[in-house]
């Protein structure tokens, strides 16, 4: 039999009824086609892995770029498109979380962490300089003697490096 | 003090991972409905039985209903096909939603195998379900008197899933109406 | 017969497992030099099992044994015998195999290579190694033995391995990855030994310098492969996914980033040496954590392997004792002092600090965005996803500003640096950059903000190194001067050169791509950005173990042919899989990429056609990055040992 039957035979069977897609991507104008990936790809297939619907063949993704593509041509706005999928399949779909009382430790978080740690550098290198200007005197005999040590060892790795 | 800051990394490890067990038991394919609590969509669509009789949503509302999603192209769902009939038989209201499939085929397949719903719903382009967020079959829905869904179940019902979780919350709809 | 004594072998190795994790250590606490003497025989014998256990299962794989139920499930008789040999860690079992070798493999060359350390620590490092080896066979033996035998039903041809992974890279990805993850393991152990001595010092940090380093640049192209193959294999021209898979290797990777610049403040200065240590312990932990993520199921993603509660549970379980003990060992012992040495604000030490609290927040960053879903599904129930828009505002920032510190970074010396030096040696790169991102910003009719402050950056990083270069052989002239620098030196300069690089690719390529999804009948072309696609029909196609169809696409540029690309869409029968084999024209400046989408009506193809500016420079800088690192590592002063004792004694008393 012809392997090439076969294969569109497989194919369409396991790919379901997602040839809509393609003549779906078909734009008149280069930015709604660029409008059109952009929103496929922040959206994710609510039944895959974890695919955006852009790259994933299932078909619901199939049908849910034919509904970008709809109402992408009715000239309703981007805002509009991305509110009419969560309205039905939930924030799940938003690869881009909204900015919301559940998302304020997502989306602050980081910035937090830059700051704290940004604070705790600055105190280390005050206290870094501290020991240089030789005002700490914190250090008991023995870590003085340990610190005698590394610094001439240290010193000589640095020589040898050089 | 200086020595409980050295605690900390601990402890956010030990938070982690209670956060993680608990991860275990989760399933991170669920994917609850967003239109819990919101009214069944409206639609104009034909009657898979009768295609010249026009159904809307005020044909599903009244009573509390399971509405199943459903195509003769879903393998699974004919599995599911013998557990509604025998729902049916008992009482249960069913309301189906023929999920982009071709009228003959879907018709043929309930002569056959005995018709468990009240009345269908021909979905043929894939709207109704679009707006009902289904992306799969089965998936079946759970409406009380005035047409709200309360719940949703995905995948295959069958004698367990019914008797474990979804028989109360069908039960639960019914009490509604006659408080 | 064979598989048995693979087992069996497993079995041994993991009794001597338990003798190299147990006596050794009491040796060490107890000064008993006969005890500790144990470690390296147990660790050589480990090593010795486990490479014959691998052999068994390889030999199933290439004799197709499939009455082995990892084999049946993960090959074919029809499979080319490289994919035979590599479908060996396509899947849990086998890959966990593959991870203890690894393992065994590195504590064998560590109580060969570490010749100079104090017995009692070698004791120590081989002791913690034994550890992990013994909870990880214990997994592989109790939850995922790969020598289980199908006893009725023996099945005539196996199941095939996953055609996603039927790739060259992924015949490498996978191992170049663990010796990453398993070769943080060693700096793990250094840092463990080190508090269980109770002496955190420069020498625990030269010691682990170099093993630390090779393990950053194994994960590093582990890290490249597998963007390359997500490129190449997954058919939609993506190198990058933010997918939890891609994250667990890439936060080891930061945090080891951070390890390596980290180490070599304490190494030089002594400073730093508690958050050294507990950088150690952060990036194997987060390399157990990545085991967890990918083999227990509580994330979804498109290159998980198939779970099972159990093994969740059991690597949850083994995680909790090594990185809580490890984590309390460090709270009881390390010490708080800020720091003992001193050093200015234009110090080197300062801008490692900087360094270290980028790389450190990126990766906390990555672990809240990964682990987001599952802490607000534990705690509310509510589903929600993070994506590359999250990874991506959050990311790049970091980037830029790690790589507007690096350049600093490399000028700067330790202690101290005279800021008008400084600023001397840096106002005429600044001004440099500015005129290259300025020249580019107006020149270049696509470009927009990212890509002139990315020019900027990497101008910025390349022009600071050369600075340097030329900086450090003045005395003795150029030519003469470069011989002498150092290798872990040159090492530092192609790793941020590579930095710079692969920055360069990353924007470029998002700014500057092109890309059409077209339905195309045979004898249509059509024209994106300068270049003209002809398609030309598709022929079929006869592979091993699959059929398909073969598309051309002619590529012409004014008139030209530039290349003639054949696409693929392949079906694996076995597996009943569809496969897109993309066709890639492969250029410094940039790739031309062609896949076929699906068969449409009248011969017609739905074709995917790209152009991507530039990307080959991520996979080329990732790779500098990794050199560099090797470089760095086998840099004299790790190397040159005999007289090594007696100077650093002093240390080690």
């Amino acid at each position: 039999m012809n392997s090439l039957v076969i294969a569109i035979a497989l194919s369409l069977m396991l790919l379901g009824n997602s040839m809509a897609a393609i003549d779906a991507a078909e734009f008149s104008d280069d930015s709604k086609y660029q409008r059109f990936y952009d929103l496929a790809s922040e959206l994710r297939c609510p039944k895959c892995q974890n695919q955006n619907i852009a790259e994933s063949s299932s078909p619901i993704a199939n049908d849910l770029r034919g509904e970008i593509h709809r109402m992408l041509s009715e000239g309703q706005s981007d805002e509009q498109i991305i509110d009419f999928m969560v309205a039905r399949y939930g924030d799940f779909v938003l690869y881009d979380p909204r900015l919301n009382s559940r998302t304020v430790l997502l989306w602050l978080g980081p910035s937090a962490l830059l700051l704290v740690g940004g604070v705790v550098v600055a105190v280390i290198i005050r206290g870094g300089r501290k020991v240089r200007s030789g005002t700490s005197n914190e250090l008991s005999d023995a870590e003085r003697y340990r610190l005698t040590d590394l610094l001439q060892e240290s010193d000589r790795l640095i020589e040898q490096d050089t | 003090m200086k020595k409980l800051f050295l605690f900390l990394p601990l402890a956010l490890f030990l938070s982690i991972s209670i956060l993680l067990y608990r991860g275990l038991f989760l399933d991170p394919n669920r994917l609850p409905s967003a239109l819990i609590g919101m009214p069944f969509p409206h639609f104009t669509l034909p009657s898979l039985d009768s295609p010249s009789d026009i159904l809307s949503s005020a044909d599903v509302k009244g009573r509390p209903a399971l509405v199943n999603v459903w195509a003769t192209w879903c393998q699974s769902c004919r599995q599911e096909h013998l557990m509604l009939n025998k729902l049916a038989d008992q009482g249960v209201v069913i309301y189906g939603v023929n999920y982009k499939d071709v009228r003959a085929n879907a018709q043929h397949l309930l002569r056959t195998l005995r018709n468990p719903y009240r009345l269908n719903i021909e979905d043929a382009s894939g709207t109704l379900g679009l707006d009902l967020g289904v992306y799969g079959a089965p998936e079946t829905f759970f409406i009380d008197a005035q047409g709200i869904i309360r719940e949703k179940y995905v995948g295959v019902i069958d004698e367990r899933v019914w008797q474990e979780k979804l028989a109360p919350i069908y039960e639960m709809l019914l009490r509604e109406v006659t408080q | 017969m064979i598989p048995e004594l693979g087992l069996f072998a497993l079995i041994l190795a993991l009794c001597l497992a338990f003798v190299q994790a147990s006596i050794p250590l009491v040796g060490a606490w107890r000064d008993d030099w006969r005890w500790m003497m144990l470690a390296r025989p147990a660790a050589w014998g480990q090593f010795m099992f486990l490479v014959f256990s691998f052999t068994c299962l390889a030999h199933a794989f290439l004799t197709d044994d499939f009455t082995v139920a990892y084999v049946a499930q993960n090959s074919n008789s029809m499979l080319p015998w490289y994919y035979k040999f590599s479908a060996i860690w396509g899947a849990h079992e086998g890959s966990m195999l593959l991870w203890v070798l690894i393992l065994a493999g590195w504590t064998f060359a560590v109580s060969l290579g570490a010749r100079q350390l104090p017995e009692t620590m070698l004791a120590r490092v081989l002791s913690v190694m034994g550890i992990i080896s013994t909870g990880f066979l214990l997994f592989l033996i109790g939850t995922s033995n790969p020598f289980t035998r199908i006893l009725e039903n023996i099945p005539a041809d196996g199941h095939d391995l996953n055609p996603l992974l039927q790739d060259i890279g992924l015949i490498v990805h996978p191992p170049m990855l663990y010796m990453g993850y398993v070769g943080f393991s060693v700096a793990f152990a250094f840092a463990i030994a080190a508090l269980l001595d109770g002496k955190l010092d420069a020498a625990w940090a030269r010691w682990s310098r170099p093993w630390t380093t090779v393990a950053w640049s194994f994960l590093g192209i582990g890290i490249a492969l597998g963007s390359w193959w997500a490129y190449a294999e997954l058919g939609w021209g993506s190198w990058w996914f933010w997918d939890p898979v891609e994250n667990a290797s890439f936060m080891p990777w930061l945090v080891g980033a951070a390890l390596i610049h980290s180490l070599a403040a304490t190494e030089k200065r002594g400073v730093f040496k508690s958050w050294t240590v507990l950088l150690a312990i952060a990036t194997f932990s987060l390399s157990l954590l990545g085991t967890f993520l990918v083999r227990s199921g509580v994330l979804t993603s498109v290159h998980a392997f198939a779970t099972d509660p159990s093994r969740g549970v059991f690597v949850l379980v083994f995680m909790l004792t090594v990185v809580g003990g490890s984590l309390t060992l460090f709270a009881l012992r390390a010490t708080a002092v800020k720091s003992q040495a001193s050093f200015g604000i234009w110090s080197r030490e300062t801008l490692l600090l900087v360094n270290n609290l980028l790389l450190s927040v990126a990766a906390a960053m990555i672990l809240l965005g990964t682990l987001y879903p599952l802490i607000l599904d534990a705690l509310t129930g509510a589903k929600l996803s993070v994506g590359p828009p999250y990874f991506n505002a959050m990311f790049v920032p970091l980037m830029a500003l790690l790589m507007a510190a690096s350049a600093v970074g490399m000028l700067t010396r330790w202690r101290d640096t005279p800021t008008r030096w400084l600023g001397r040696m840096l106002a005429p790169v600044l001004a440099v950059s500015l005129l290259v991102a300025l020249t580019v910003a107006t020149q270049h009719d696509r470009s927009n903000w990212a890509v002139a402050g990315v020019c900027l950056l990497a101008t910025w990083i390349m022009l600071a190194g050369l600075r340097d270069i030329f900086d450090k052989t003045r005395h003795k002239g150029l030519f003469k001067g470069l011989p002498a620098l150092s290798r872990s030196y040159w090492g530092m300069h192609l790793a941020h050169l590579g930095f710079a690089v692969c920055a360069l690719g990353a924007v470029l390529t998002t700014v500057g791509s092109v890309e059409r999804e077209q339905r195309m009948t045979p004898g249509t072309s059509i024209k994106l950005g300068a270049y003209n696609f002809a398609f030309n029909g598709v022929t079929q196609l006869q592979g091993p173990n699959y059929i398909g169809d073969r598309g051309s696409v002619r590529v012409m540029k004014d008139g030209h042919e530039v290349a003639m690309l054949h696409p693929e869409k392949r079906v694996y029968p076995v597996q009943q899989a569809i496969m897109t084999e993309a066709a890639i024209q492969g250029g410094f400046t940039r790739d031309l990429f062609v896949a076929l989408g699906e068969p449409l009506a009248d011969d017609a193809w739905a074709v995917r056609l790209q152009i991507k500016p530039f990307v080959r420079l991520i996979w080329l800088g990732a790779t500098m990055m990794a050199l560099g690192g090797l470089l760095a590592a086998t840099d004299r002063r790790y190397r040159a040992r005999k007289i090594e004792p007696t100077l650093n004694a002093g240390i080690i008393e």
